[in-house]
């Protein structure tokens, strides 16, 4: 057993610092912090990273990815994050992206993935329906074949970004008359198309992130099938495995538990900063433990592939844990900023209420409680764990 | 030993709710949010005809003498409708410190508009760096000739922009966090050198930073004795609290009702979710989390009522209870609503907001135990 990385891991780090001290400017990482990151700069970043090379790790080589070992992946997730460096949109680069090397044919794979490397295009991710949310095969969306192409008439929801994306990946129904998994198709939809209109949904947080996505008699070429007809819910849950990697969001955590101690460090609480209350650092020190066994239990998963194996049963607890503590960090964020952190918006002078730091919490906080609920929620978590790990 | 309304009592729970049930949906709340001042005015006047707002005077205020299990009655009531209009900063809070400390003409003078519906008033006693400790006053108030110059800054003003009046804790004497020293000033809203930032809360509320550039005030302005007025406040904030808990204990309610009734609707694999055992006791948890917080403001109620020594601890065990089991309880509720649970389409979320915010006001789950263990 060695926790320490291998000098060439040591080297490889080192590099990816540099990188991130000359191009990662204080204007990124002050938007992230903001929570106001707007599209442009998203996109700016990426395109910072296409240019070194290093905008897709999980890609295989071949399709534009960088060659790292899961080691090397990690510490560059982790650099990033402690550096405060935007998250890279994942619908392009960590889903369709995939899903089209994977399945797609070659026509297919010139026409869209260069676009995705290079951030020229914006996806969305159609799956959820109203009906269709943890039960995500139960999905009603449907396409017709006419000719060449496909009618596609239902609706999306919680479709994050809809409003900036330039295509949509989509799960359709393609044979009503199957079992529910085998009637479905995967698609890539251009959003120009006529037939299809965005709704904002007014979330909780009052930020604009969701949305629904509704289909009215939307043709669409047979050419932007990904694989076979029917064999949609194959590539689906390919995806999904993708989707729940680096789902334990270390690095973010610890990110937040400076920045907390930082608000902590500036709040007055019975005349002395809030970080010297016993009751708050307890608090603090309880979250910072099971972070710390979070951190291992992915080393541990980490060091298993790295070896060449499958990731353990650990990895199962991964997501679960790794929301709960997001979202433990983010209450007591919230806390922390006391009166403040329930101001909303600006006055009515124009000018911010309270410390800069306090706007921000409570939208990542009320954002955050979706965390165990996409993605798969946290209950099908735990039906999975106890059946696939437990046996039950 | 019972635990039962007496007739009037059950008329002022059917009157509310009847209210509430057939006036006060969540469309029409967010409606009134969207008013000028977050809230409608006529729906005040009628919580004015309707007697409302005389509920916690006494008769010779001009009120009908209601005590906390009055309150806590109204309380409940509006926290399942969420309500937005500025009963507990004008009735609740301002009210109870004219109705406390008050003179005879103050009160006179006052008290009858803040019932009639003609008057609000709002209570500017927190600043940015006492958190929840009222006697941290830093702003000044400096005798001159016969009146008083105050200046300072005052934050989290609760419905502050539609006050005609503020009533401002300043210091007359003492360090910034001495007990003694602290006073109480009637501030006209149109006062010279009173300058207001409203803004609007998570909640749907709307609050407002205060800050006094040498607001001129004449003597009779102050309210109480001179460098009495924590004990006031202190008063206040233990009856407002419990107030605000009631109108938690409310939500909490509702949000257990309303989450038991959308599980037996939404279907997931062919079923409704409400079959899921694991969902099912996270539904008996919600429940269980109400009955003890009912429990609680019962308790604190009743000591109130009786006058007991341990009210403030009571106080302080439910005000601590509403801040864990409230906020569990919303974060459940959104949790098995999912995606739903996430939008202003449902009143889940606003719940879970106007819980938070009462979690802060006079103090959060923190601070109050810390007193709990110090009494």
């Amino acid at each position: 057993m060695d926790i320490q990385l291998t000098p060439n891991d040591v080297a490889f780090r080192d590099e990816v610092r540099a990188f991130l001290q000359e191009k990662l400017s204080e204007r990124f990482t002050k938007a992230v912090v903001g929570g106001q990151i707007d599209k442009d700069t998203i996109i700016e970043w990426q395109k910072i990273l296409y240019e070194q090379g290093w905008i897709a790790p999980n890609w295989p080589k071949q399709y534009g990815g960088t060659g790292w070992s899961i080691t090397q992946k990690f510490i560059f997730e982790n650099e990033c994050a402690e550096a405060g460096a935007p998250a890279v949109v994942p619908f392009g680069l960590k889903m369709v992206g995939p899903v089209i090397y994977s399945f797609g044919n070659d026509e297919q794979k010139a026409r869209f993935l260069p676009d995705i490397l290079q951030s020229n295009v914006w996806w969305c991710q159609g799956y959820s329906e109203p009906g269709a949310g943890s039960d995500l095969a139960a999905l009603q969306t449907k396409a017709e074949r006419d000719g060449d192409d496909y009618i596609v008439n239902g609706q999306k929801i919680w479709t994050t970004y809809a409003q900036h994306a330039d295509w949509i990946f989509c799960l359709v129904r393609t044979d009503s008359n199957a079992k529910k998994q085998e009637g479905i198709s995967f698609l890539l939809i251009d959003m120009k198309t006529p037939g299809i209109e965005v709704r904002k949904i007014d979330s909780i947080d009052n930020k604009h992130s969701l949305n629904e996505v509704f289909f009215d008699n939307v043709r669409v070429p047979v050419a932007n099938r990904i694989g076979e007809e029917n064999k949609g819910w194959t590539y689906a849950k390919y995806l999904l495995t993708h989707e729940r990697t680096a789902i334990a969001g270390v690095a973010q955590s610890k990110k937040a538990i400076e920045q907390l101690k930082g608000i902590a460090a500036q709040e007055m609480s019975g005349g002395k900063p809030l970080l010297e209350d016993e009751m708050f650092c307890a608090k603090l020190a309880q979250i910072e433990v099971d972070l710390m066994a979070l951190e291992y239990t992915e080393l541990r998963a980490i060091a298993s592939v790295a070896d060449g194996g499958a990731p353990g049963p650990e990895s199962s607890i991964l997501k679960i844990r790794g929301t709960e503590i997001q979202q433990a960090l983010s209450e007591l964020a919230v806390e922390a900023c006391g009166y403040y952190a329930h101001a909303l918006g600006q006055g009515s002078l124009g000018q911010g209420i309270g410390n800069d730091y306090a706007a921000p919490v409570s939208a990542k906080y009320l954002y955050g409680r979706a965390a165990t609920i996409y993605g798969g929620s946290n209950e099908v978590q735990k039906n999975i764990i106890a059946k696939m790990v437990l046996g039950l | 030993m019972n635990f039962n309304y007496s007739e009037e009592q059950t008329l002022l729970k059917d009157s509310v709710s009847k209210f509430i049930h057939n006036d006060y949906d969540y469309e029409t709340r967010k409606k009134h949010c969207a008013m000028d001042g977050g809230f409608d005015a006529a729906t005040w006047q009628t919580f004015a005809e309707l007697g409302w707002l005389c509920v916690p005077f006494s008769e010779e205020d001009g009120g009908i003498g209601g005590g906390a299990l009055e309150t806590m009655i109204m309380m409940e009531e509006f926290g399942k409708g969420l309500v937005v209009e500025p009963y507990v900063s004008t009735v609740l809070v301002a009210g109870a410190v004219l109705a406390k400390a008050g003179s005879a003409e103050q009160k006179a003078e006052i008290l009858s508009g803040i019932i009639d519906g003609s008057r609000k008033l709002a209570l500017a006693a927190v600043e940015p760096q006492s958190r929840f400790d009222l006697f941290d006053v830093t702003t000044q108030a400096a005798a001159e000739g016969d009146g008083y110059v105050l200046s300072g800054r005052k934050t989290m003003v609760m419905h502050g922009a539609a006050a005609d009046t503020f009533i401002v804790s300043a210091r007359t004497s003492g360090a910034s966090r001495d007990q003694d020293g602290v006073s109480l000033f009637l501030v006209p809203a149109d006062s010279a050198g009173l300058e207001l930032q409203d803004y609007p809360t998570l909640d749907g509320h709307r609050a407002a930073e205060l800050t006094l550039n040498g607001v001129k005030l004449p003597a009779s302005s102050r309210v109480g004795d001179q460098g009495a007025a924590v004990a006031v406040l202190e008063a206040v904030a233990d009856e407002a609290s419990v107030a605000l808990c009631a109108e938690a204990v409310g939500m909490m309610e509702k949000l257990y009702r309303e989450t038991v009734e959308y599980s037996k609707n939404r279907k997931q694999f062919g079923v409704p979710i409400s079959v899921f055992q694991a969902l099912q006791h996270r539904m008996v948890d919600m429940f269980t989390l109400y009955e003890e917080c009912k429990s609680l403001l019962l308790r604190a109620v009743m000591s109130h009522q009786a006058g007991a020594a341990d009210f403030r601890k009571n106080v302080s065990a439910l005000k601590y209870a509403v801040a864990v089991k409230g906020q569990k309880a919303a974060h459940e509720a959104v949790q098995i609503f999912g995606g739903m649970g996430m939008t202003d389409e449902m009143s889940v979320g606003m719940y879970l907001k106007r819980i938070n915010v009462i979690n802060t006001l006079f103090g959060n789950g923190d601070y109050h135990l810390k007193r709990f263990m110090s009494l």
